[in-house]
């Protein structure tokens, strides 16, 4: 069989980061060909190279056997090149035909180019089955469909390859099956498909052969059905990872925060959240489990105060927070809710901010200085150097900004600030993204520490390893409701997949806790 | 990333100086171009600041205008809000301290009446400041142009009052009446000469030291207080800012009415120390003149005290361009000031490339 | 009845006259700002194509020489901008503002070294300014009832550019929504990745946008100082540009709405001076002063949302970088 992609020696770097180094791979006509990797692996940027969205520093690209310069994305285009970007790359106040346009439109007039992309819409739509309303507007459609737009717009220009960047990230389970059975429909007439993923269940599921990138380099070729989970992730990691494990799994104490009957509407009035009750003991992780996007971050947002809810009641102690009595963050903390939130560069941190003012990032009375009025410079600095020393963050200098920290180096300082408060409730989300191993393990260790310490701890985190590997309970979420509870020596990834995608549930052990 | 790898010293130093040289090489072009020479035209400008008798003052004068309609700017842009309606606040605070003096420059004693009318000001300026920013917190409409807005209303307001009710009686020029005596800011010549030294006449008066208190008061408040800090915080990234419990929309109107309050200080300096009167159009364009020295001074004090004595040497230097050129106009300081913040703002950007290939630091070993 | 319609046509001929810098100034807005570059700096670019007309119609005796310099007036200003925000991704409001201070300091300074006035241009001749054109019939038509007076007092009699501002705007209506172009600059606009990701360079669409923006400025310009006025003095734009902007935002960046919001704005202008001494029930005499902070004070209202959201560009002042 033809290669359809040969890419050879791609470098690039970003700064002083190597994104790609001396990458080389190649696709054969007509199949799926997945590449997997870590967050950071450099996946999309070699994707984003071949698309011509990024020009490589070196290397060479060859389509069909024939090398091409790839300067920009038209050039891609005009190969027969088409991606479909993790973030949708559409004008969400635009119709579908006029996205489709933005790229077809060649006549200066729109008139003349419109009857011309309806027709080739149709053609589309019947040799590969993707269908949508050419004059719905895309911030109306619901994300399935806004990402078959996006595969519509990669194919309409005649493109014989498709880029697929992560692509059931903020899919649901039943959106993910459908795209990957377009996908074999469009591989059957011949599409050329680039899977882009860290989820290894989807390689296994779909792919023809699979590329394994570690650090900007590819490490392994395989074809999928000679190789197995394990040895996928052993190459993705570079090591087998010795998990830190939640052993000794306890009932928990008392009640430290519950929730009963929580909702949230966003600005467009959908349920982002609906009828959440849960209980978070004194000394247990509980792990929420779930696709991105299916509320957790929302759950977060309100117990932490961030976010006041439209319906329920959070109580804390004596306190009790509802739609009428909202709390802050500010009240939720002097409760003793600390929260390490999801993304720690934008909220968790100040990044230009050195790191002794971050330190004290939402609790600036640990920062009055002798006048109550001042901050005392001197014991931010003392205390920033004592939770460095502490959670061994490195450099451990107080004075530099938190942006010259790596990611992992970052959220040991966010996490020995929040552990610092001596929280009876710790809120956690995504507390290993963009963290290296070593990191990993050590914020693990912390989180099961403070556990054993007392302190109830809620765990949000897409890595559903992550989550099994630390709750003593597993709660799932989908479409913003509790879907499913089971103790943490239960809990296993198919029972918490399927609850996950809404397939099963129960919730025994949950209804129990809150009726006692 | 938005912080560079620059060394401070050429973040602070050199780049603000490579600023203002690209600015005056443009606008000594111009100077050429009309036909003048430019090195001629700059030693006018130097012996008219600093040189001649008097003309220290004067600059000196200038220069406690843009210390305070700088800082208004600044303590702004460290929320990351843009206030360009320093023009429209700095009137209503002249507003607010004729208003006091009016009232009880005849019943009360001076020592009473200028702290009082300098609160005036201060108070004046915020209040104009703060609808602006109360509807960027509760209604999401942008300060950048409420501000503009609220210039051009402040303007017709004065207009309005200048002509009618507050027009000095039997005048038809649009001004009030003058203060009394003792209610209004003594300035530095007078002390001097009270004191024996021998000074030449200047406007110069003691809102200069008002001046000096407001950046000290601006330092400590954005660097060494809660406030500040969580002023920053929002600056920097607003999630971060509600993530650490900043009430954002309380934070953005009180920061607005501190900023206005300092845009409407600068009126003290002419109404009460100079004017001795409220008159039409005294702001002159120093509101904006403050967006200048802000984004050359770095939005931190010491530097709007540095971008300010530039600018006030500029605006005096200026104003002796007219009289020993024909062609040349002091108007030429507009153009160097319109550069100035062409570069230095707008272009902050396009030296930061080449320099940062000079001055890298040692990169990080990944 | 009939004298009130001659006066209310005659309302309207000066409210199009006022307005037809507004809309020029407007059209030139909503090409940039659709195009997600705000532009704080109409009032720079008019009043720099203001000086640029009258200076080069005082030098070569033709107006139509004036316009032209006017629009490259405008337009280098614009390319100054474009230069900042979209190849240095500076910030578009310090932009906007440099170019208004420069051009307030750049028209006084050239203005007293060209002609040693004070800063203005000698006053224009008839040859060097635009004159009133007669629309064809318009002494014939004048008899009919209504329609007569409208034709002949209120449209006819204009100079070029009044009708030049009319046409600008069905003018931009088709091209930012009935060609490829405009489609490509709106959607610039709102998600320039996926302009980026289609092929199209964000920058060049974005650099065309704010050209337009400029020339149109320049006309603007032009209109104040060779057709309405008879020539340049100093500061002659007197906050014109941001009523212009004040009116694209009133008109949430429509063409349509917008030219409304112009004319809106140039009737209050235009009816100041007669409502100056007018008692209204309720208020008494309303001051000419304020009435002519209307606009802006209405624009406030606006942005706050008490009638309708204004729902600016998605983009809008964001400067464009590939992601990381």
């Amino acid at each position: 069989m033809s290669q359809a992609v040969e890419l050879s020696k791609i470098c690039k770097t970003f700064g002083a980061v190597r994104a790609n180094d001396a990458v080389d791979l190649s696709v054969e006509e007509g199949t799926v060909h997945g590449i997997i990797g870590e967050n950071g692996a450099g996946k999309s940027t070699l994707v984003s190279i071949l698309s011509g969205h990024y020009r490589a520093d070196s290397g060479s690209i060859a389509l069909f056997g024939r090398p091409v310069k790839m300067a920009s994305s038209a050039d891609a285009i005009a190969n027969g090149i088409g991606m479909v970007h993790q973030h949708f790359m559409l004008v969400p106040n635009f119709t579908v035909i006029e996205n489709l346009m933005l790229q077809l439109a060649k006549a200066p007039l729109l008139k003349a180019s419109r009857a011309d992309v309806r027709v080739k819409l149709k053609a589309l739509q019947d040799a590969y089955g993707l269908a949508v309303d050419p004059d719905a507007v895309v911030q109306d459609l619901a994300v399935g469909l806004q990402q078959r737009v996006e595969i519509i717009k990669a194919l309409i220009g005649g493109g014989r390859i498709l880029i697929l960047d992560e692509p059931t990230g903020v899919l649901t389970p039943d959106e993910t099956d459908q795209m990957f059975e377009s996908i074999k429909v469009l591989k059957r007439q011949g599409v050329t498909i680039i899977l882009i993923t860290h989820k290894l269940r989807e390689i296994m599921a779909i792919t023809d052969n699979v590329s394994v990138m570690r650090r900007g380099k590819i490490v392994a070729h395989r074809k999928t059905d000679e190789t197995s989970r394990e040895e996928l992730a052993e190459l993705m990691v570079g090591r087998t990872v010795a998990h830190v494990r939640n052993e000794a799994q306890t009932e928990g104490g008392d009640v430290r925060l519950e929730a009963r009957g929580i909702s949230l509407r966003d600005a467009a009035g959908v349920n982002r959240l609906s009828d959440i009750s849960l209980a978070l003991h004194a000394g247990e992780i509980v792990g929420v489990a779930g696709v991105a996007g299916n509320g957790q971050s929302e759950l977060l947002a309100v117990l932490s105060g961030m976010c006041a809810p439209d319906a329920g009641t959070i109580r804390v102690g004596n306190h009790v927070v509802d739609p009428q009595s909202p709390a802050d963050p500010r009240t939720m903390r002097q409760l003793g809710v600390a929260h390490v939130p999801e993304d720690r560069r934008r909220e968790g941190l100040v990044l230009p901010f050195q790191m002794s003012e971050n330190a004290v990032l939402g609790y600036l009375r640990h920062a009055r200085g002798k006048r109550r009025w001042l901050l005392g410079r001197k014991r931010m600095i003392e205390r920033c150097a004592a939770l460095m020393g502490e959670f061994d963050v490195r450099p451990p200098d107080p004075h530099l900004a938190a942006v010259g920290f790596s990611g992992g180096n970052q959220q040991k300082l966010v996490l020995a600030r929040e552990h610092g408060a001596n929280p009876k409730v710790l809120l956690v989300g995504q507390p290993t993204r963009g963290v290296d191993i070593g990191a990993i393990e050590f914020i693990h260790r912390q989180l099961l520490e403070l556990r054993n310490k007392g302190c109830a701890i809620l765990l949000v985190s897409v890595e559903l390893d992550e989550i099994l590997a630390l709750s003593d309970r597993v709660i799932a979420m989908n479409a913003g409701r509790i879907v499913g509870e089971v103790s943490g020596s239960d809990a296993d990834r198919q029972t918490v997949g399927l609850m996950m995608a809404g397939v099963s549930g129960s919730l025994p052990a949950g209804t129990e806790r809150l009726a006692s | 990333m938005s912080r560079t790898a620059l060394p401070r010293w050429v973040d602070l130093g050199l780049i603000p100086v490579l600023n203002l040289m690209m600015a005056l090489v443009v606008a000594g072009i111009v100077v050429a171009i009309i036909g003048e020479n430019p090195w001629r035209a700059l030693r006018v400008m130097i012996d008219g600041a600093f040189v001649y008798p008097g003309s220290l003052g004067y600059t000196l004068y200038y220069t406690t205008n843009f210390v305070f309609t700088g800082l208004a700017v600044a303590v702004a842009f460290q929320a990351r809000l843009f206030n360009i309606g320093g023009e429209g606040q700095a009137a209503l605070g002249g507003l607010g301290a004729a208003l006091v003096c009016l009232a009880l420059d005849s019943v009360l004693p001076g020592l009473i009446v200028i702290p009082l009318a300098i609160m005036g000001a201060a108070l004046f300026g915020a209040a104009w400041a703060f609808l602006p920013g109360f509807l960027q917190a509760t209604r999401g409409s942008h300060v950048v142009i409420t501000t503009i807005m609220f210039n051009f209303i402040g303007a017709g307001l004065l207009v309005a009052l200048l002509t009618g009710p507050l027009i000095r009686p039997g005048q038809s020029t649009p001004q009030t009446r003058d203060f009394a005596e003792g209610a209004t800011l003594p300035q530095i010549h007078e002390i001097a000469r009270a004191l024996g030294i021998d000074m030449a006449s200047s406007p110069l008066n003691l809102s200069i030291v008002v001046a000096v208190f407001a950046c000290i008061f601006v330092w400590v408040l954005i660097w060494r207080t809660p406030y500040g800090y969580r002023l920053r915080t929002l600056g920097e990234s607003e999630p971060a800012a509600r993530y650490a419990g900043v009430a954002v929309p309380k934070m953005i109107i009180v920061t607005m009415c501190i900023s206005g309050a300092l845009a409407g200080l600068m009126a003290i300096n002419d109404v009460l120390g100079a004017q001795e009167k409220l008159i039409l159009n005294f702001t002159a364009g120093y509101g904006f003149t403050g967006i200048a020295v802000a984004l050359m001074g770095r939005s931190h004090p010491v530097g709007i005290v540095l971008a300010s004595l530039l600018f006030g040497a500029l605006y005096q230097g200026g104003a002796e361009l007219s009289f020993e050129f024909n062609t040349i106009d002091r108007e030429m300081v507009l153009v160097i000031q319109g550069l100035i913040i062409l570069f230095s703002g707008a272009l902050a950007y396009m030296l930061e490339a080449p320099l940062s290939r000079v001055f890298a630091r040692q990169p990080r070993t990944a | 009845m009939e004298e009130f319609w001659l006066d209310a046509m005659q309302i309207l001929a000066s409210t199009l006259r006022l307005a037809t810098p507004l809309i020029l100034c407007a059209m030139a807005g909503m090409f940039s700002e659709r195009a997600g570059v705000v532009d704080i700096g109409l009032e720079g670019k008019m009043l720099m194509g203001a000086f640029a007309a009258a200076a080069a119609a005082t030098i070569t005796g033709s107006a139509w020489i004036g316009l032209l310099a006017a629009m490259f007036a405008g337009l280098s200003l614009a390319l100054v901008h474009g230069f900042a925000t979209i190849t240095h991704r500076g910030d578009q409001i310090v932009s906007g503002v440099a170019i208004n201070i420069l051009a307030s300091g750049l028209t006084v300074v050239l203005g007293i070294a060209l002609f040693s006035q004070g800063g203005q241009s000698p006053p224009l001749s008839q040859s060097e300014r635009f004159a009133p054109i007669d629309l064809p019939f318009a002494q014939t038509l004048a008899g009919v009832p209504f329609f007569g007076p409208f034709y002949e007092t209120a449209l006819s009699g204009h100079n070029i550019l009044v009708y030049v501002a009319i046409l600008a705007v069905p003018l931009s209506a088709f091209v930012l929504f009935a060609t490829a172009f405009g489609l490509r600059l709106r959607a610039v606009g709102e998600a320039p990745e996926a302009v980026d990701s289609a092929g199209y360079s964000v920058a060049f669409l974005r650099y065309r946008a704010v050209i337009i923006a400029g020339l149109l400025c320049g006309i603007a310009g032009a209109y104040l100082s060779t057709a309405h006025g008879g020539g340049f003095v100093r500061e002659m734009s007197a906050g014109k540009g941001y009523i212009a902007l004040a009116a694209l935002i009133f008109g949430k960046w429509r063409p349509v709405p917008t030219l409304f919001a112009c004319l809106l704005f140039g009737a209050l202008e235009s009816s100041a001076a007669r409502l100056s001494n007018v008692s209204f029930p309720l208020v008494g005499e309303i001051p000419v002063d304020v009435i002519l902070i209307a606009p802006y004070v209405l624009t406030v209202i606006l942005l706050a949302g008490f009638f309708g959201r204004a729902i600016p560009p998605r983009a809008l002042s964001v400067p464009y970088v590939k992601d990381r």
